[in-house]
């Protein structure tokens, strides 16, 4: 399949990866090997979450046999051992996205990382004392931008910084086919706009925001950039320094870590100014009865005991997708990407949300079958060993904004063969027939 | 049949696209019955499943039926699976004629049904067409979906019951 246009992470020295090659992969997976209703699992929800690779659960594995102990405390070996652990897989996930290791703070997972940032600023908003945090703090006319395309994760704790500090929301809508339109993004960033936040890809749409240009507006009026990579960091290959963005969040259980880990990255000067959201252990230099003083990122915003075995096999994963090699894994996703789009928006009565042929996609589409409910379709797919998403994808905006509420998703990973996706067009092209649905979208 | 077919029983598929009772949109908003006047008295409930959006407005009434009351009408208006909307549509058409205490004796034996997972016969004469749902207790994921109506009407039965001014059964 040829692409279409070349994306800005394209790079013409790599090809995309193979079928032999992702049949090799597919070895690495054990949980690929099963069967559902008798027939051979096909996994297409690998946006919600990834599988993992034996190289991941050894590294959890060998973690806890060897060298499980508690990190950046105590004296003796294992200390030592599982610090050392600890940061070195710290060092590995910031390298995996262009960051300095003490840019890189460990959360639970992205949700827990747009969190963090919004109560920091929260806390800013409240205690201008605090050295050098005026410049995060709300007050009423400010405002938070975000788009009509976010994940929930990426918009409530925005709704809900504003309602503490009396800033408003403002939101970037979409066009009629899903896209941002961003001369209306040029028109909302204003001087009064102190965040923008906004996802690099849909989860449900599939398609790729113009980061560098949102950069270069938000730049323009002195506002901050957060950048949700929840769905990127798995797919593309990321560079955070080189996108020019002050924060960004991923979760380490879509790219073939574990669930529990994720992470924040911000620039080192701006981490170093907000004040800490959870305090207590592990995060302080001194304390007295009355006060306390914070280490300097990142374990000002590690405060207790931190996912460390789920860190270390994060670092395995982005060893396995760097070894893999990013670029060829978008560009074979991308490949996906078009066939899913291609086949699914051929079949009578299905309607792809988010690009279409032949424009810029990752590997997923969210697709709505005319007079068959998302929950039935999803339903009719599981009984043939197919796995997708079905509802609003945490999106419940976007999806009213396409005069929807509910739809279903396939997505793909490094590990999805060509003859998965045909598998599940075959597939979809049976659902309106089987409900009875005639071509016109009414029930016979 | 296999696992599919019987969860989508033709009389499912059938019921999902009829709806009975689901014209509550075009339906004027409810008179309720001022208590003691022996008019008909009506509760509304919205129930939405958080999980997958289903969402449904149910509209009960009850009135007079000899010595005692009966449902006189469900109407509802939803969005939701074919799971949901056929449950919904069944039991628009059974609940009429009932007693507030039969139907919720009917409801309980169908929330038992449904959380069974697969493991209670369904009680055919009791359930009639809400027996073809029986299905669906082997789908831990879809029992909401078939619930939701009922946990609709059950509420609505409670608040036509509250404006009446009739002590309510437990």
């Amino acid at each position: 399949m040829t692409m279409v246009s070349t994306p800005a992470w394209g790079d013409a020295q790599v090809s995309a990866l193979d079928d032999d090659e992702v049949r090799r992969i597919r070895n690495d997976f054990p949980v690929l090997e099963q069967e559902i209703n008798g027939k051979p699992l096909v996994y297409l929800d690998s946006g919600a979450t990834s599988q993992n690779p034996r190289s991941v659960l050894e590294a959890e594995q060998e973690f806890y046999e060897q060298r499980n102990s508690a990190v950046h405390r105590g004296a003796h070996h294992l200390a030592v051992e599982a610090t050392d652990a600890f940061e070195d897989a710290r060092a590995t996930v910031a390298r995996f996205v262009g960051v300095q290791d003490d840019e890189l703070i460990w959360t639970a997972n992205a949700t827990a990382g747009l969190n963090l940032l919004a109560y920091s600023f929260s806390n800013a908003s409240v205690d201008r004392a605090a050295g050098g945090a005026e410049r995060f703090a709300l007050k009423p006319g400010d405002e938070v931008l975000v788009t009509e395309m976010e994940h929930h994760a990426n918009l409530i704790p925005w709704q809900e910084l504003c309602r503490r500090t009396g800033a408003s929301l403002k939101y970037i809508p979409l066009d009629d086919a899903g896209a941002l339109r961003l001369e209306e993004a040029a028109r909302l960033l204003t001087p009064r706009t102190r965040i923008l936040a906004f996802t690099h890809t849909s989860n449900v749409l599939g398609n790729i925001n113009p980061v560098d240009v949102l950069v270069r507006m938000a730049r323009e009026v002195g506002a901050l950039v957060v950048l949700d990579a929840c769905q990127s960091a798995p797919h593309l290959p990321l560079d955070f320094k080189a996108m020019d963005v002050d924060f960004a969040v991923f979760s380490g259980h879509k790219m073939l870590g574990p669930t529990g880990i994720g992470a924040v990255y911000g620039r080192s000067e701006l981490l170093n100014a907000m004040p800490p959201f959870l305090t207590g252990g592990s995060m302080i230099t001194t304390v007295t009865m009355e006060e306390a003083r914070y280490l300097p990122a990142p374990q000002r915003f590690e405060a207790g005991t931190q996912p460390i075995s789920q860190a270390v096999a994060l670092a395995a994963a982005a060893n396995y997708l760097s070894e893999t090699g990013m670029h060829r894994i978008a560009l074979r996703e991308a490949e996906l990407g078009q066939r899913l789009v291609m086949g699914l928006s051929a079949i009578d009565g299905v309607r792809v949300l988010g690009p279409g042929p032949g424009e810029e996609r990752t590997g997923l589409a969210a697709f709505d079958v005319s007079g068959v409910h998302a929950h039935d379709v999803g339903q009719y797919l599981d009984n043939l060993g197919i796995a997708v998403r079905v509802g609003h994808h945490c999106a419940q905006p976007l999806h009213r904004r396409l005069g929807l509420s509910a739809s279903t998703r396939a997505s793909t990973y490094l590990y999805t063969t060509s003859e998965e996706v045909d598998l599940l067009v075959e597939a979809v092209a049976q659902i309106r027939p089987y409900f009875g649905v005639t071509a016109s979208g009414v029930a016979s | 049949m296999s696992g599919l077919d019987s969860l989508y029983q033709q009389l499912i598929l059938e019921h999902s696209k009829t709806r009975s009772g689901g014209d509550l949109a075009n339906l004027p908003a409810a008179a309720t019955g001022a208590p003691g006047t022996g008019q008909s008295y009506t509760g509304q409930s919205h129930q939405l499943n958080p999980i997958c959006g289903d969402e449904i407005t149910l509209r009960l009434s009850l009135g007079t039926d000899g010595d005692g009351q009966a449902v006189t009408e469900i109407h509802w208006d939803g969005d939701g699976c074919a799971i949901s909307m056929a449950s919904a549509s069944i039991l628009s058409e059974m609940a009429p004629g009932m007693s507030p205490m039969s139907l919720r004796h009917t409801i309980d034996h169908f929330r038992e049904l449904m959380r069974s997972r697969g493991k209670l016969e369904a009680d055919e004469e009791l359930l009639q067409d809400a027996a073809a749902l029986a299905g669906v207790a082997k789908y831990p994921a879809r029992v909401k979906c078939a619930m939701l109506a009922w946990v609709a009407a059950e509420d609505a039965l409670r608040q036509a019951e509250a404006s009446q001014g009739v002590p309510q059964a437990l």
